[in-house]
Order: C-alpha cells, then structure tokens, then sequence
C-alpha cells in the first residue's frame, strides 16, 4: 500500500499527458521511411537505455509506439526513424522541422548494457530491426572499450530499403566493428552478399561463452535465426530480441500487448531467449518457440 | 469505531435511500425490460434489490466505457488532464460478486504506474453492498469461486434478515452514513445469531458450480496440455467474436485510446474507451502481423487472464463468478462448461451448450417475473 499523500499527488497528475517535444530535424532515409532528430521542450535529456521506445502523439491523430534508434549517450536531443504504415506514422511523416510532436515515455526494458559490459557482441538486424539496434551500436561506439569484439549483420530485402547509409559505410571503415550486410533480392548496382541474413551468421567467428548476440528483425526471422545462433552454442540468456506489439498506454494497463501475463510495454520490449521460449501464445509463428527448436 | 452492526426496519429503507439521496449521487440496480441495470435513482421506490446480475456490471462509473483523460489544443500545443474533480457518489445494493470486481480492478489499477483517474473516482466512492440469499440463476459460479458470501472490499453491507436488514459497518466511511440516524440503531445479539443461522442455511443452497475446486481448476489450466486443448478450437467455432462477454465483465479493464477533435479542428479530447481482447485488431500491429489471430487464441486469452495469469501476478482470480459472460453470449460458451472441460476432457462430450436445455434454477427471476419472457 503506498503512503495516501503520495497517492493523492500522483492522482493530480496524468501519466497520459505527453511532453512537448520539437522536431530539429526531419528527412526522408527511404522511400518508406523518415529520419527525426527531437528536442524535448527545455532541451530536457530523454534519459533512455538503448532498445527503449516512446510514445509518439499527433492531437487528433493518436499514439503510437516508437523505437528510439539514439543512444543515451547523444544529449540534448534524440532520433526516431519511422515507417510510414499506419494512421499515426502517416501524419508523423507530414511533419518537418519546427514542426511540435508530443512524447510519452521513455517505456520498458532496453537491452541489458550493463550485463554486456566485457562480452563480445554479434548484433544481427532485419530490415528495419536496424532501427532499435541503431541506439545499442551507437551506445557501443561511444563506450567502445567496455565492450569487446562487436560485429554487425544487417540483412534487407533489397539495397533501396538500407537504412543509416552513411552511418553503415563508416562501420565498414572502422577496424574495430566487423560489419556484414546481405540483401534478399540484389539490383544491378549491388556487389555485396545475396541472401538471407541467416547465411552471414555461420562465418561469424565467436566464443560463445563470451558472446551476446542481440537479434532484431520481423517477427518471421527470429526463429531462423535464433536456430543458427543456438548451433553456435551461444547460451539461451544471451541471445537478446525485441519484440513488437500494438500499445496503447506503456503503462501495462491497456491489454494490447500482452504475452501470456506479461506485458510486453514493462517487461519488454526487449527479452532473452531464455525468457521467450516459456512463452506459449501470443507469439507469431517464427517467434514462437514452443513448437520447438 | 462504535457499532459494527447495525439494524433497519424494512419500512425506514426508503427513508434512508432519501438520506443517501442527499449524501451523494446514488445509483442502484432498478428493473429495465426483463433484465436489471445499474443507474440514478430518482425515486426510492426504483430500487430493485432481488436481481440477479446486472447487463453491464457497476463499472460502468468506475471505469467509464468513453473516459476523458486530456484535454488538448495543437496550437499552441497545450494539454491537461481533462477531469480534475469527480463527485461524491454511493453504489447502492451491489452484490458480493462485483464487489469482488471491483477489489480486481482495484489491484490493476494501483499497480505501479498508478492509473489517476481510477485512483480519482474510487477515492469518491462508496460502496453499499447487498448479500445474496436466493441463487440467481444457472450461469453463475459464485460458490465456486468464493464470492456467494462478503469478503471485504465494501463500506456497508446489507442482509436482508426478512423483516429488517442487518448491516455491517466495513469502513468509517460507511459508518458515517449510519450513526447519526435515529432509525438505524446497534444490532442485538439475537439479530447476530439470525445472521449466523442464514448463514447456515445459505451454505447448504449453494454449491460449487465447478466440477473441480478451485485449486484444481487452476492446476488445469498451467498444464501444457491445457494450452492446446481440442476445448479452445471447439469454443474458437462458436465465437462470433463480438466482444459481449468481455463488454460485460467486471474484471476486463482493456482500453484503447481515441483522439476527438472540435470543430475548430484545432481543440479536443483524447478519449480512453473500453477495447475488447475479442476484436480481430485487438493485437494487430500496423504492418498488419496479427499475434492473437484465431477466435480460439481469443477466447482461450480471455478465459487465461481469468484463470491463470492474475492468479500468478496478483493471487487473485479474475473471475468473480457473476455468470455474465455466459448469460449474455449469442453463441452459447459457458464459462462453467468450458472450465469443466479444461479439468476434465471427458466432459467436454458432455457439454456443448447443454446447459441452456437444464430446468430454470433462478429464484429471483421467478419471483419478480423478471424471466417471463426469456
């Protein structure tokens, strides 16, 4: 039971009510997706952990769940990349710089970070898995030495969808981050590698033990994944996924993004593979690791 | 506190639902059709006190269908919680078994974030209770899951002992609504034995619903088996899912939340509304994955967040037994069938919407006429 007089100060407030935030840069990354860099009002810290997401409110459009694809170690403002594919992310991609959003939010667990310190990392991201990963790569930049060898799979249906691409050609330059990327489908430009981002994953040269292999993609690739990161022999605690739902709320209220009796918006979005094979509904097919690896 | 029990003649009742009157805003179940409601009560003669559960449970002033959470304005981008004072009001005559709703929803809602606006309106409520000793009808399970008798979670509780009711004073806040009354006086010890003996006779009318107690019932449903059962496809066939049960329970809290806009297009209301774990969209993501597609994922969800996953997260079951899920579904699930089935697989033989062909057990509805026509 908590204390009545902070209940009835908690009862004048509203968790609903989003900050006001200004957008200080927008671009279009794709031709689906847009690139936001946001300015919370006071120029305030978000003080998030990679792989957390915010709510994102249009008035007169809604909310919806976003990841933030900044690291907390980039201050005074943060980065949003979004699809355009619903209601919300529509109006979000008519919006320019100057323009005001309001946010909710940080919400849920990031990636463990801490529990990473001194481990190798294989961070393997589908489509726009990158997005979230994005917060985890540049928090890893940023504090190189804590972390040891860090490799990067990307994987994308085709050239045209890559993401970041002048943040991706500078990890292929730095020595120190081994960077892979593959495309289902090439175009005649294209002189990478064709394929699955599950074929990248039997090159890669790792000590289990020492390893985390963080995984973010579409639900369908996580199975295929998980499989070959198993065959490796990576312990089940450290394979790291994300996983997406509908929200509405963040506050583990609302019921949409409910697993079994886990709230995805607490206690997620992001989980180990540890935690997600118990679950037994809820999951799409590929996520769904009852019918069993 | 002085009194913890208290007795009122039968021909002060309507004097004192006139007192409450004045207290604070009173809703109590009244007849509507052949079927019972909770709403205002204009007149104390409105007052329905034999009913069997009402269409839509008293969360309806609890946790409204449409609750206004912000108000807002897009330029200048401004908003504020949109609801800062509620008012006083007073459930009169509810049963044992929403009370046990609403100490549900209580627990979800204090939960760490804390949701205000609950916290707003149960800080105004007062809850009068009314102790059942008739059984209402056959799509209740409320012996099973221990709601047929008080448990706490209410400020006065009547008990209708025939000529007068006897009533326990749970909370100050009750006992203010008493005491200074000259017809409510301190209860004997006679009229506490009277309580004891209905008591005795109430426990020999009702019995447990569910072939299995509850324990077991539990037990079945963290089988791995259970998850998978031929049960959830059978019911998955019959679901039309239109979202009455859950419209109708107690313990659902699920919400969405909806933009409206003025017609200044430039002012509004964000809005939460109650969303259904039924609906086809209800966890569709915008790039169209759906994660709980089939009917029978649907329902089986639905009888798990009764079942299951509060009793793992809070030690309470969400089900409190009113029978309204049953009573009211188009396509014949029955809770007490497809829980029965889950124990026990041979019994899903047995069933199939059985129940509807059994003889009327309810006792109120006879009395009142209220299921003449049913």
């Amino acid at each position: 039971m908590i204390d009545k007089a902070i209940l009835l100060e908690k009862m004048k407030t509203s968790p609903y009510k989003p900050m006001k935030a200004r957008i200080i840069e927008a671009k279009m990354v794709t031709e689906n997706e847009k690139f936001f860099k946001i300015e919370l009002e006071g120029k305030i810290n978000l003080s998030h952990e990679p792989g957390q997401f915010v709510m994102v409110s249009i008035f007169g459009f809604g909310e919806a769940p976003i990841s933030v694809c900044s690291s907390p170690t980039d201050k005074g403002f943060f980065d949003l990349t979004v699809r355009n594919v619903g209601m919300l992310t529509n109006a979000l991609h008519k919006l320019n710089e100057g323009d005001i959003v309001g946010i909710r939010g940080p919400f849920g667990r990031g990636f463990p970070v801490d529990n990473m310190f001194g481990y190798d990392i294989v961070i393997v991201a589908g489509g726009l898995g990158i997005v979230p990963l994005r917060s985890l790569i540049r928090y890893i930049m940023h504090n190189r030495n804590d972390f040891g060898d860090v490799q990067i799979l990307l994987g994308c249906r085709t050239p045209r969808e890559f993401l970041f691409k002048e943040e991706t050609k500078e990890w292929m330059r730095r020595t120190e981050i081994k960077f892979k990327c593959t495309v289902d489908r090439a175009d005649p430009d294209w002189k990478g590698n064709v394929g699955l981002v599950t074929s990248l994953i039997p090159g890669v040269d790792i000590n289990p033990v020492k390893t985390y292999a963080v995984v973010v993609g579409p639900p369908v690739m996580y199975k295929f994944v998980i499989l070959k990161l198993l065959e490796k022999a990576i312990p089940d605690h450290q394979i790291i996924v994300s996983l997406e739902r509908r929200m509405r709320c963040g506050l583990g209220k609302c019921g949409h993004c409910q697993i079994e009796g886990i709230y995805v918006c607490q206690s997620g979005p992001v989980f180990n593979y540890a935690q997600l094979k118990d679950f037994r509904g809820e999951c799409h097919e590929g996520e769904c690791y009852e019918k069993k690896i | 506190m002085k009194v913890k029990y208290a007795i009122l003649e039968k021909q002060d009742l309507y004097r004192w639902v006139e007192y409450l009157k004045i207290k604070a805003r009173l809703y109590a179940p009244k007849k509507k059709e052949n079927l019972f409601v909770f709403g205002p009560v204009k007149n104390a003669d409105e007052i329905c006190l034999d009913y069997i559960p009402t269409i839509l449970p008293p969360k309806k002033y609890y946790f409204p269908q449409k609750e206004k959470l912000l108000e807002f304005s897009i330029k200048p981008f401004k908003s504020e919680k949109a609801i800062k004072e509620f008012e006083e009001y007073i459930l009169f005559g509810v049963h044992t078994c929403d009370i046990a709703g609403i100490q549900c929803l209580d627990v979800v809602f204090r939960e760490y974030p804390e949701d205000p606006n609950y916290l707003n309106r149960k800080e105004k409520m007062t809850i009068i209770g009314i102790e059942c000793f008739k059984y209402c009808d056959k799509y209740a399970n409320c012996t099973s899951m221990g709601n047929n008798v008080p448990r706490g979670g209410y400020d006065l509780m009547m008990v209708d002992l025939g000529q007068n009711f006897i009533i326990h004073i749970n909370s100050e806040k009750g006992e203010r609504l008493v005491v200074e009354l000259d017809y409510i006086k301190e209860a004997k010890p006679q009229d506490l034995a009277k309580l004891e003996n209905f008591r005795n006779e109430k426990k020999k009318m009702f019995r447990e619903e569910l072939n299995a107690p509850l324990p077991e019932v539990y037990k079945a449903f963290s089988e791995y088996e259970s998850f998978h059962s031929e049960v959830w496809n059978d019911v998955g066939r019959r679901c039309v899912a239109c979202g009455n049960c859950t419209a109708v329970c107690p313990t659902c809290y699920c919400f969405d939340i909806v933009d409206e806009l003025e017609l200044t297009l430039n002012d509004g209301l964000r809005y939460r509304i109650w969303n259904y774990c039924q609906m086809d969209d209800f966890a569709k993501v915008a790039t169209g994955e759906d994660f709980r597609k089939g009917r029978n994922s649907r329902q089986r969800h639905r009888y798990y967040r009764k079942f299951k996953y509060p009793v793992d997260k809070y030690n309470r079951y969400f089900c409190i037994g009113c029978g309204r899920c049953s009573r009211t579904c188009m396509a014949d699930i029955i809770l007490i069938e497809t829980v029965d089935s889950i124990v026990d697989p041979a019994n899903a033989q047995n069933y199939k919407g059985l129940i509807k062909n059994m003889p009327e057990v309810c006792q109120i509805t006879q009395d009142t006429g209220a299921c003449d026509d049913r």
